[in-house]
């Protein structure tokens, strides 16, 4: 098995692009993460997308992404986790270039949730990724499982809503410094506590916005990387690991199996521990997922994740920092495309060019992306130049 | 030259306001659909009775603007009425009009239609009608009796009421107009097939690609071709479909909170669609002193934004009182509760 190295990234800003269809977003991506990796073309091409055929109307996105970014004939396939489409995409591209079998692979993620002509829609389309027989069909959506969750989360370990502000408010923070970011805009504990509820206790402040937006990053082989790039970032790891789609089928609801499977794969591929890592781009799709994730991935012991946050070791000059340029709730969710900002994100603080954000030293960082809640579980680690 | 200016001036010789009196409160609403939860985008809509439609809206604004133009109807040359509510789908609203003011035979008449900007094209037609020489008077009417999905988001926000203006010389009016625009693209934020009860609606779609492109484009423009800025506006109204937008469409063309106060009346009447921006123009023009300019800009779905920007003559003192003020009407009301309101607006069907 080779190294595999990413050499180019892109991206597009997140929010709603009325005036822009998913394969010009998509293009837009592409094109810049090519341009970077001073190539034209690639040997393939991975999309990773959740709801094109929902929402826009169009499955068969890969190809037609391939024809309309100018790399017609290419193998390029779309490849689907639910929400982890983005991440799932990157596996895949991983395997092809790791194999041998592939040399220059572009991973894109793309998501134009801003085709669904109303929240109704989004919701019903993203409960797709939730059980339909047993979950989707009785009216749980993602929020409301995600707010079954939390609210026994609360009683378990006598947790209050204010507690789980510090997500929040430390992602937006983070995401003044993004220029990509959908909201960079500070948000304070009492704007968070007057926040209307979706699922109670789920608030809009609680919930990831959804969004549009397009991600896209180059791979090589290692031994080749510094042709391409001189910031080339390796990619040490790459697992992913599934559980039960319904939360009533999880040995304990309140553990994120999935999270901790593929986390340990990812720490053993890359040889280090959880101690080790300097950044998180976790799946903050909700407040309850980010805790719930830094409890399966050994940041924090069971029920103490909300105190790591409380505690502030989220924070950029804490132990662990997370959702370092905003993460899905402030740098937004554009779904299928989420899982390829955060690889974005971790390549722009590995190679110290995260700005305003920069976390110092940054050496190791790992990004977790989740499908619905937690059904699959990818964890990428990746490792400075 | 994007915009027109007619070989002769015109304005307004005399205008006139209607709401019905029955008031649905948005907390009514809430009530019954959602237990109270919620933001609510108004206080309180205008609710047409159960002898009310857009016709008979048109009619007593047509006189309201009658009685202060102080003409004779006969000498109206043209009658017409905007709406989306129109009572018939083929039978003119305009034709009941004019008869019933008095300006049959010898008068054109015609419905038009373009969502909530159906009204303020009358008065477009009306500038061209006069300004050529074809009329000495035409008169223009922005009516409608709006209609929401019950359970809807725009169920808060649909209002009854209509304005009318009788358009001649500018040597006659009480506010004359420097130039008109309009801004047009298709955008399908809100339609209704023929056939359908109630409109589709393009949710957040409706807001940035649609009225905020439409309503800041037509604004800016009109301001820049006459060489205007903000600050030499007395007052501004915009089309309201709600309390947020238009505030939040004066604040990006760069007016205060002053400029549009006069004119804002949709947190107490609702969103009166085709009568909106005009009806605040009444509003603005029953307090308005002479030198004030006004700009107005109206929006329809579909879409497209109408600008006009006018300037009010000494003739306003004196006309002004000669029928009721649009904050009368508004004063006089009566709170209905929900299941009034679905008797008077006919959404049970029991057949």
């Amino acid at each position: 098995m080779r190294d595999v190295s990413i050499i180019g990234i892109g991206q597009t800003k997140v929010g709603e692009h009325w005036d822009k269809s998913l394969r010009q977003l998509a293009t837009e991506a592409i094109l810049a993460a090519l341009s970077e990796a001073r190539l034209e073309r690639a040997d393939a091409l991975y999309v990773g997308n959740m709801l094109s055929g929902k929402i826009s109307g169009q499955e068969h996105i890969a190809a037609s992404i391939a024809d309309f970014g100018g790399l017609r004939g290419i193998e390029a396939v779309k490849v689907e986790a639910a929400e982890s489409s983005g991440a799932a995409a990157l596996r895949l591209g991983y395997m092809a270039v790791a194999s041998g079998l592939m040399d220059t692979v572009i991973v894109c993620g793309v998501e134009k949730m801003s085709d669904a002509v109303s929240s109704a829609t989004a919701s019903a389309a993203l409960a797709l990724a939730v059980d339909s027989d047993y979950e989707a069909l009785h009216g749980l959506s993602l929020a409301a499982l995600n707010a079954l969750l939390m609210r026994r989360y609360m009683h378990e370990y006598g947790v209050k809503r204010e507690d789980l502000s510090p997500f929040t408010v430390n992602a937006h923070r983070n995401a003044a410094g993004n220029p990509y970011a959908m909201f960079p805009r500070p948000v304070t504990t009492e704007a968070f506590m007057k926040a209307p509820m979706i699922a109670d206790p789920v608030s809009l402040m609680d919930s990831a916005p959804l969004a549009d937006g397009a991600a896209a990053v180059v791979l090589c082989p290692g031994d080749r990387a510094r042709q391409f790039s001189a910031g080339a970032v390796r990619i040490a790891a790459s697992a992913v690991a599934t559980d039960s789609l319904a939360i009533h089928d999880r040995r304990d609801p309140l553990f994120l199996e999935g999270a901790y499977l593929s986390a340990q794969r990812a720490y053993q591929q890359a040889e280090v521990g959880s101690a080790d890592m300097d950044l998180f781009e976790v799946h903050d799709a909700f407040t309850i997922t980010a805790a719930l994730s830094l409890e399966a991935c050994g940041f924090a012991q069971r029920g103490q994740g909300v105190r790591l946050a409380q505690e502030g070791e989220i924070a950029m000059d804490g132990r662990i920092p997370i959702c370092t340029m905003g993460g899905l709730k402030a740098r937004g969710n554009p779904v299928g495309a989420t899982g390829v900002y955060q690889i974005v994100e971790l390549v722009e603080q590995l190679r110290g060019q995260a700005g305003l954000n920069q976390v110092k030293g940054a050496r190791l960082g790992m990004a977790q992306s989740i499908g619905g809640t937690g059904g699959t579980v990818i964890t990428h680690i990746l490792e400075a130049p | 030259m994007t915009i027109m200016k007619p070989t002769r001036e015109t304005g307004i010789v005399g205008y006139g306001a209607y709401v019905p009196r029955y008031r649905l409160l948005a907390a009514e609403i809430a009530r019954v659909w959602t237990e109270g939860q919620g933001a609510l985008p108004i206080t309180e809509k205008a609710v047409a009775g159960l002898d009310e439609d857009t016709v008979t809206i048109s009619i007593e604004a047509a006189r309201n603007a009658l009685k202060r133009a102080d003409i004779n109807p006969q000498e109206i040359r043209a009658v017409w009425v905007g709406s989306e509510s129109h009572p018939y789908a083929v039978k003119p609203t305009s034709t009941v009009v004019a008869e019933a003011i008095g300006a049959t035979p010898d008068v054109q008449a015609a419905d038009f239609e373009f969502a909530c900007k159906a009204g303020t094209e009358t008065i477009q037609a009306a500038i061209g009608f006069v300004g050529s020489g074809m009329a000495r008077y035409a008169l223009g009417i922005g009516a409608d009796t709006a209609q929401g999905r019950p359970g809807d988001a725009l169920e808060y926000t649909t209002g009854c009421g209509g304005a009318a203006y009788v358009i001649g010389p500018r040597e006659e009016s009480l506010a004359y107009f420097e130039g008109i625009y309009s801004y047009v693209s298709d955008t399908p934020d809100f339609f209704r097939r023929p056939y359908e009860r109630y409109p589709q609606h393009g949710s957040r779609f409706t807001g940035e690609p649609a009225y905020f492109k439409h309503v800041l484009a037509a604004g800016q423009h009109l301001m820049d071709e006459l060489g205007y800025t903000v600050a030499d506006y007395t007052a501004a109204v915009f089309h309201q479909p709600n309390t947020r937008f238009p505030q939040q469409a004066a604040r990006q063309l760069g007016f205060t909170s002053q400029q549009v106060e006069s004119g804002l009346l949709v947190p107490l009447v609702g969103n009166t669609y085709a009568g909106s921006s005009m009806l605040g123009l009444t509003a603005i023009l029953d307090k308005a002193r002479p030198g004030d300019r006004i700009l107005l800009v109206s929006y329809g779905s579909g879409a497209g934004s109408d600008a006009f920007s006018l300037v009010v003559t000494e003739l306003v003192e004196e006309r002004r009182d000669r029928a009721p003020r649009t904050r009368d009407y508004i004063a006089r009301r009566k709170e209905i509760d929900y299941a009034t309101y679905v008797r008077y607006r006919k959404k049970l069907q029991m057949h």
